[in-house]
């Protein structure tokens, strides 16, 4: 089984964002940046599908430089082979997916995976806007894979449950938490991934479709009102719920 | 004159109302833009419920009604959605950020090469275009994003837009003719598995969640019963997730649900910047925790700085009398 990983690069949960100076995207000085959260789940899943299955594994990072250490962090869980779609500009989600769509046609996998969304932009686009470029079909917000012979069974979270969604491969899969619990690089893994190469491509697509105009940050919350420090603070606490803020 | 498309989301032939939010977001816009909206409904018995939608103002709705969509069809949706879009010429897709929409948008976009703005928070119409603005980076900051192709979607975060009733207006409804084969049918769900009787944190008006503030897994009836009291959901942290206490299903934050009641009650959880992430556009919130320098007090618009344990049965029983008197 032919099993591909799109994995992104994004700054770390607990980053202070701050604005540069073009007033539209974040300052990148003094940010950390990891794979994004989500993408482990997707690697973990395709090395445990390979362990299974059998076949090879193969990472696909669209983005500059820094994206080189969302596909070694994947070496080192355990994948074989990476591309990245090497770009200084910014990409949106469409133009993301128009170049990896172009890479993983080549590829050609039987599963491809994907994280949930991109904890920089929370887009939770690319999973599926790929697989429809690619045109095969895809299970997004996905919590277990259950593959028999060419067909697919997968649990999804929807509002108030799941949905048990079943689906023929080839197949994109966005995965998420609770799939599984991915794997920490051993020692051998990060050997190994220090001297795998990473084969470089020019974009084939650069036309985005969004433009972002600004980027600001919230603006601070008046200072709440701290009602008591025991159970005789209730009486007032309830009384405003229902008369200041009226939400009860 | 441009037009607006609605997809409006319906589940066992009952519209959500995060469809009721759609109605109402896209005939503000056309209101603000100078366009008409035409709204899809897509399922098997749907035109039963078509009507409902003319109490929200709705003049044209388009409906794609077949037994095969019965259940939700990712590829056969989108289809539908494309091919309508198409068929009526549409500008503009708005889709509410549910589940649902949130798989179909992304098929549109690649489908109709059309540039998508998610999960929005607000849009605002500008000289015949329309601005989305969005949380990034978890909600720490905001972007105001414009969408540069031809074609236009948006997703909107549920419970954030009004749905507003209109009187008398009674909807066209119109049977769409789109052509489905098999194919379209590669992957659909084969079963709903509810996880229980009780309402969604995503959906819920009000939310109470707790933290490892609660000490343990036996104190969390405590949440419980005020989310039952005010009609509500629990929730919780990611910590007593981990810890096995709750399911992830019920998990508030960034890797978690995103959610935005009108009431969200914090116990005993310390409102990490990740659990922040899926809860601060919340409109009011309230603390209840011991630490008077928990950065949840930083976003609380009420907070009691005390022991859960002791506020959480008082608590319960004001809101019993005050609901009930
Ligand atoms: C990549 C990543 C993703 C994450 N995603 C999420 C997410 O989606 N959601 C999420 O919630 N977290 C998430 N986290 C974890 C997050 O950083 C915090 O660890 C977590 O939210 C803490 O949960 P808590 O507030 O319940 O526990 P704690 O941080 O341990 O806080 C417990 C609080 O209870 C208070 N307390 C103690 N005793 C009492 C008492 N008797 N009465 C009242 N108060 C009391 C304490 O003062 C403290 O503030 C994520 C972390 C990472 C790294
Ligand atoms: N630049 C990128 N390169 C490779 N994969 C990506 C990229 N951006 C997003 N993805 C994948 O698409 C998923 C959803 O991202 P997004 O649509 O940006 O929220 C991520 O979890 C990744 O698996």
């Amino acid at each position: 089984m032919k099993i591909a990983v799109c994995v992104s690069q994004v700054p770390d949960t607990t980053t202070k964002v701050k604005v540069a100076a073009d007033g539209k995207s974040i300052d990148p000085a003094g940010v950390t940046y990891i794979i994004n959260p989500y993408d482990e789940f997707a690697v973990e899943a395709a090395l445990q599908l390979k362990e299974k299955h059998g076949g090879e594994t193969i990472v696909v990072s669209a983005g500059s430089e820094r994206n080189k250490e969302a596909i070694k962090k994947s070496y080192a869980m355990g994948i074989e082979k990476g591309i990245l779609i090497k770009s200084e500009s910014e990409m949106d989600s469409y133009t993301v997916s128009r170049n990896l769509a172009d890479v993983l046609k080549e590829i050609n996998p039987d599963i491809v995976l994907f994280g949930k969304q991109s904890i920089d932009y929370d887009d939770s686009q690319v999973g599926n806007l790929t697989a429809e470029l690619l045109g095969i079909p895809s299970i997004s917000v996905v919590v277990s894979i259950d593959i028999d012979g060419s067909k697919i069974t997968c649990e999804r979270e929807i509002e108030g449950g799941k949905e048990i969604v079943e689906s023929s491969l080839p197949v994109a899969i966005c995965a998420q938490r609770g799939l599984n619990t991915p794997r920490y690089p051993n020692l051998k893994g990060i050997m190994a991934a220090k001297s795998r190469q990473i084969e470089e491509r020019q974009p084939t697509y650069t036309e985005n479709k969004t433009e972002v105009i600004s980027m600001t940050l919230p603006k601070p919350k008046a200072k709440g009102k701290i009602l008591g420090t025991d159970a005789s603070a209730v009486p007032e606490l309830v009384k405003l719920l229902r008369e200041e803020a009226k939400v009860i | 004159m441009s037009k607006i498309l609605a997809f409006i989301e319906s589940r066992d032939n009952k519209i959500k109302n995060s469809g009721f939010e759609t109605a109402s977001t896209a005939l503000k816009l056309a209101n603000d833009i100078g366009a008409e909206v035409e709204v899809l409904l897509i399922g098997n018995g749907v035109n039963a419920v078509a009507g409902e939608l003319s109490a929200y103002g709705i003049k044209k709705i388009l409906i794609a009604d077949d037994p095969r969509l019965e259940k939700y069809s990712t590829t056969a949706y989108s289809k539908v959605a494309a091919e309508a879009a198409k068929q009526r010429g549409a500008d503009f897709i708005i889709l509410s950020a549910t589940a649902m929409g949130k798989d179909i948008a992304p098929r549109l976009s690649a489908k109709l090469e059309a540039g998508l703005a998610s999960d929005c928070t607000e849009i605002l119409a500008q000289d015949g275009n329309i601005i989305a603005k969005r949380p990034v980076y978890a909600g720490k900051a905001y972007i105001e994003l414009k969408v540069t192709s031809q074609i236009k979607i948006f997703t909107l975060r549920p419970n954030v837009f009004k749905s507003i009733k209109v009187e008398g207006i009674s909807a066209e409804i119109e049977k769409l003719d789109i052509d489905l084969n098999d194919a379209d049918f590669n992957v659909k769900v084969k079963e709903i598995v509810v996880s229980s009787e009780k309402i969604d944190v995503t959906e819920a008006n009000v939310v109470v969640s707790g933290g490892r503030g609660l000490k343990g897994p036996e104190n969390f009836y405590l949440v419980e019963d005020l989310a039952k009291v005010l009609g509500g959901a629990s929730g919780a942290s990611r910590a007593i997730v981990d810890a096995g206490w709750r399911p992830h299903s019920d998990q508030v934050g960034q890797t978690g649900k995103t959610v935005a009641p009108n009431l969200y009650i914090a116990v005993g959880i310390s409102g990490a910047i990740q659990h922040l992430a899926g809860m601060s556009s919340s409109k009011c919130i309230v603390a209840i925790n011991k630490d008077k320098d928990a950065p949840i007090f930083q976003i609380a618009d009420y907070g009691i700085v005390g022991d859960a344990l002791e506020i959480m049965p008082v608590l319960i029983e004001e809101c019993k009398k005050v609901l009930t008197s």
